[in-house]
């Protein structure tokens, strides 16, 4: 039954272009064994799981002014078009963190998250949800985003998946803290073991890059309280590019930015932006995808992944957009 | 087992910090008080941007800030302190493996935080 119960947790995703749509339950996974495990959990676990997909965007930084990127909010209007153009609609999408830039003028900081919420209230989902970056809520201990968005950490169920928002940035510090710890583990004493869960956070739980603040320094704790459950995945931002990442049982995706990008970090020293292509304003701002690995091994957990980057070809006056598949990364 | 580049790198600085020791301040008996190191933070930079220190020996890192809180990371030190602008900050270290390492700024202070960082050299 273990093994089932990891294909359970297969996350599907399609090219976007920009951003990354997951579906939630292959459809494949209604019918024969993998239909009679959904039964099985759906018993366990309460509401049984449903087919649905969700987006993930992060990182708009609405109101940042280049270098690298002098485009602005280009990039997280066009991911709401394509968003909107999906043949199948999400039910959900969900932002990462860093929605706005920070400043230290209230007024202008309130004025950029107004539009946030009229660029992304554009997105024709029936449900969007938030957490905050520390361009957000790192300078005022999340006062305004709280004023604008609610509560930095909290949960919520749809189609039988329950899903945690975390803040690890409000304290100034790369941190969830004690409270919200004991937040998670009343949260997440109702469930069963195998209840699907899918954590969205900012920064990463684990030390991906801690020189470039890479990381969240009690992740450990958060990842220790997940432990026990069989069916994790952990989707953040922060870094400005896609990474797969896996521990123990559980799995982590960064999405690329919709502002610029950050190179690889074992391959460079600096942190610094990779430069904008005016002929590419879009490259390196593309998706990473995540979709059932077609062979339905179920011995270990099946997830395949392409990166697709988006030029902006389209954007420059040229009809059609040139999506690039590069080899999985992964 | 196989390791990734990621896993192999948290494994390394775990066991760096192992080699390092850091602590309140104390001084041992008959010894001379350990040197001070002055270190002031200040949006976006440390000053100096590099400081030498010697293998085995204890000193006492004077951090302060000239504007905001700020913070002090460095993982293979095992140091996570805020540094606030109201009072100085002293750490005692005490390395024990020589080596180059990064000190970053982990406490956001505005726009280029992210490029806050110092050098501390092992010698």
């Amino acid at each position: 039954m273990t093994s089932n119960r990891r294909s359970f947790m297969k996350i599907a995703g399609t090219a976007l272009g920009i951003g990354v749509l997951y579906q939630a339950v292959p459809a494949a996974a209604l019918t024969g064994e993998a239909g009679e495990m959904f039964r099985f959990l759906g018993k366990r676990n309460g509401e049984r799981v449903t087919p649905f997909s969700f987006v993930q965007l992060s990182d708009a930084h609405v109101g940042f002014n280049g270098p690298p990127d002098p485009l602005g909010t280009k990039a997280f209007e066009r991911a709401v078009e394509m968003v909107n153009a999906l043949p199948q609609r999400p039910d959900l999408v969900l932002f990462t963190g860093d929605l706005t830039h920070d400043t230290e003028d209230k007024d202008v900081h309130a004025q950029r998250m107004k539009q946030f919420k009229e660029i992304s209230g554009h997105l024709n989902v029936p449900l969007i949800k938030c957490v905050a970056g520390e361009h957000d809520a790192g300078l005022d201990n999340s006062a305004l985003y709280r004023e604008f968005f609610g509560e930095t950490y909290y949960s919520f169920d749809h189609r039988g998946m329950h899903f945690i928002a975390l803040d690890n940035v409000s304290q100034g510090k790369p941190k969830v803290g004690a409270e919200q710890l004991e937040w998670l583990k009343k949260d997440l004493s109702r469930f069963s073991k195998s209840a699907p869960i899918v954590v969205f956070t900012h920064r990463p739980l684990f030390d991906l890059k801690p020189e470039w603040e890479w990381f969240t320094s009690d992740g450990d704790d958060v990842m220790n309280v997940l432990a026990p459950y069989e069916n994790v995945t952990v989707l953040y931002g922060h870094i400005h590019r896609d990474d797969a990442h896996e521990e123990g049982h559980v799995h982590h995706y960064a999405a690329k930015s919709l502002i610029f990008a950050f190179p690889d970090p074992a391959k460079v020293a600096d942190k610094k932006p990779i430069p904008f292509d005016k002929d590419l304003p879009f490259k390196n701002l593309g998706i990473r995808v995540v979709e059932a690995n077609a062979k339905g091994s179920t011995s270990e957990r099946s997830i395949a992944i392409e990166d697709v980057e988006l030029t902006a070809r389209e954007f420059m006056g040229i009809n059609g957009v040139q999506q690039i598949l590069k080899e999985p990364s992964m | 087992m196989k390791f990734s580049g990621k896993r192999l790198l948290s494994i390394c600085l775990i066991i760096a910090g192992y080699l390092f020791v850091a602590g309140p301040v104390s001084s041992p008996v008959n010894a001379q008080p350990p040197r001070i190191v002055e270190i002031t933070a200040k949006r976006f930079g440390f000053s100096p941007g590099e400081i030498i220190l010697k293998k085995n020996e204890t000193v006492i890192l004077r951090l302060r800030s000239e504007d905001v809180t700020h913070g002090f990371f460095l993982r293979a030190l095992k140091l996570d302190e805020d540094i606030s602008p109201d009072a100085p900050t002293d750490i005692a270290v005490t390395p024990t493996t020589a080596g180059t390492f990064t000190t970053i700024c982990d406490h956001f202070c505005g726009a280029n935080h992210g490029n806050m960082k110092m050098t501390i050299v092992v010698e």
